[in-house]
């Protein structure tokens, strides 16, 4: 769907001469978890840039009329399907007024009304009626010139694979396939293979940290058995598991790949680096971390990122998409979407819910992420600035080098990139 | 599958009986909070029956039926492992949690179960900064009565605040 309406992005550029980022590349300096300017480009030159940003699932929107408020980087949007079986995406901003007109999480509709002056926009975003256009009684009323279709809602360019929205503010995109090259894509493919998805439900949070950070998180293996006390005191996830990351040509999107082992990691050589693995211990209920087999894979958790906006995790026989959605320098918020395939039986759909304890804002692990990640921007707000390191591993090594921090640095490096840094 | 989050109550009940089992879950839930308020969450199962369920769900979820929870106990083994994970395997900041539990409102007796509700907010406070509020919902409940005990069989937590800060560590 191309924009028909005219927009501009006519903001100058702030002046950024004071920032000068580190000439070694293990360094990431503290302003851009904390420069409201970096923050504004990002939106600029990320968000509303060449970047296919995920919106939605498609079994979010199974119906004709069925919608969900959506974000596309900061900015917020909704996404529809039309009477057609279409998906649409426009920005949730009446073209008069600017008023944030849809103010539900999801619903079924034959139209949206802005309630204000109720312009009224169909499940596409085209302007369909304005009250008063010819005014009252022959007075007043819009210029002759008005043209309702000049006047529709921002809308979005949208791509869709295997029940997955991604949208983009560009019209002149390449194809979702060729923006994940051909390892990611097979990494997705993973997770979406095709079957039709059910919805389980949806969590939200807000972080105190700033975007990039939930990024960096699933780009560091360093951290999984070191962090996740979980994962290695009941034997999920411990560094001698066979585990692989993987990033794409640009070094935008990677994957944590890991396998778990049969059985208990009793004489795993490694976990004696760790202090959390105690062999005794074990869950008095198991069916939480129970691997019920399903794919034809040999990983049991996939952890893709997808630049900029979206986590997609396979962890054991949960699925979820955790959608990125920042919320100025400081701050983001954190949409986790959870679900199963339609053709689940009751008792694989009550495995998945009951696995979901591990992820989420009240999760096993989930609690530990957010948590560490307020605790970096806490340290990077209230102290003197000084660069933070991602030193581990070498940029020429392979996937199946873990203890690294690879994927960080590649990420960064296409970052810069991209924001002329 | 719950009911609507404001189900008004189905039987009338004497007044007199009524009034007695309110009492009795409002002596519960006052432990209940102490309990989780000074942090003792490896005694928190105890207040559930071997078969207890203990879910805490958004609003917009029980809404739309949809059914995943953000903290969900099948029975006393899951209620014992989430107590242990607090306790020894989550890594968070230390926080004092503090409940403030409505009076509550009992809406069915079958000689039992007693079904009650009461609605809750939990105010959470880090080191150097200022209480907020974490959690506002609503308790939606079913206690066996045990002798002159009460045991709660279910306990869901609905919660409004949807957007939920950083992270809910300790069970509503």
């Amino acid at each position: 769907m191309t924009n028909d309406c005219r927009f501009t992005e006519t903001h100058a550029q702030a002046d950024m001469t004071d920032l000068a980022w580190p000439s070694d590349p293990a360094e990431i300096p503290d302003w851009i978890y904390t420069d409201q300017r970096i923050y504004d480009l990002e939106q600029e030159r990320i968000f509303r840039g060449k970047t296919w940003n995920y919106v939605a699932l498609e079994c979010e929107l199974p119906n004709p009329g069925d919608y969900i408020r959506s974000y596309i980087g900061a900015t917020p949007i909704i996404v529809a399907r039309d009477p057609q079986g279409e998906v649409h995406a426009f920005e949730n901003r009446c073209a008069h007024r600017g008023a944030e007109f849809c103010k539900t999480y999801r619903g079924n509709t034959k139209q949206f009304i802005c309630p204000y002056h109720q312009w009224t926009y169909d499940l596409s975003g085209a302007l369909v009626s304005v009250p008063f256009r010819r005014g009252v009684k022959g007075v007043g009323g819009m210029p002759a010139d008005f043209k309702l279709d000049e006047h529709s809602l921002r809308r979005l360019n949208v791509a869709t694979r295997h029940g997955v929205v991604f949208a983009s503010f560009r019209d002149d995109m390449e194809s979702f396939e060729d923006y994940l090259g051909p390892e990611m894509l097979d990494q997705f493919d993973t997770v979406f293979d095709g079957r039709k998805l059910k919805l389980l439900g949806v969590h939200r949070n807000v972080m105190p940290g700033n975007w990039k950070l939930y990024q960096e998180n699933l780009k560091d293996p360093y951290h999984a058995t070191l962090l996740h006390t979980y994962l290695t005191t009941f034997g999920l996830f411990v560094a001698g598991n066979k585990t692989m990351i993987l990033t794409d040509s640009k070094g935008r999107h990677s994957t944590l790949c890991n396998a778990r082992p049969q059985g208990r990691p009793e004489n795993d050589q490694a976990k004696t680096e760790i202090r959390s693995f105690h062999a005794a211990m074990q869950l008095a209920d198991p069916r939480v971390i129970q691997l019920i087999p399903e794919k034809d894979s040999p990983w049991t958790s996939n952890a893709i990122t997808i630049w900029p906006n979206l986590i997609l995790l396979r962890q054991t026989n949960i699925l979820g998409a955790r959608h990125i959605v920042p919320m100025g320098p400081n701050q983001f918020m954190l949409i986790w979407t959870t679900f199963g395939f339609a053709d689940d039986d009751a008792a694989m759909e009550q495995h998945r819910l009951r696995q979901n304890n591990i992820f989420g804002p009240g999760g096993f692990i989930g609690i530990d992420d957010n948590e560490a990640i307020k605790f970096v921007q806490d340290g990077v707000m209230r102290s003197v600035p000084r660069h933070g390191l991602a030193p581990l591993g070498k940029d020429v090594e392979g996937p199946e080098v873990v203890i690294t921090d690879r994927a960080i640095r590649s990420m960064y490096r296409h970052y810069r990139e991209e924001m002329g840094l | 599958m719950l009911t609507a989050p404001n189900a008004p109550a189905k039987t009338p009940l004497d007044p007199a009986l009524r009034r007695d089992l309110a009492f009795a879950v409002q002596e519960f839930n006052a432990d209940y909070a102490d309990t989780l308020d000074r942090g003792d969450i490896e005694a928190w199962p105890a207040f559930f029956t071997e078969d207890g369920i203990y879910r805490l769900i958004a609003r917009d979820n029980a809404d739309s039926t949809l059914p995943l929870s953000l903290m969900s106990c099948e029975g006393m083994g899951m209620l014992k492992d989430r107590a242990y994970a607090i306790a020894h395997t989550e890594m968070f900041a230390p926080r004092y949690v503090m409940h403030h539990i409505t009076p509550v409102r009992v809406t069915d007796f079958d000689g039992e179960i007693i079904t009650a509700q009461a609605n809750y907010i939990i105010l959470e406070t880090l080191v150097d900064e200022p209480t907020r509020l974490l959690q506002c919902g609503k308790y939606r409940d079913k206690f066996l009565m045990q002798g002159d005990r009460l045991l709660l069989k279910e306990r869901n937590c609905i919660y409004d605040t949807v957007l939920v800060p950083t992270c809910i560590v300790y069970p509503p």
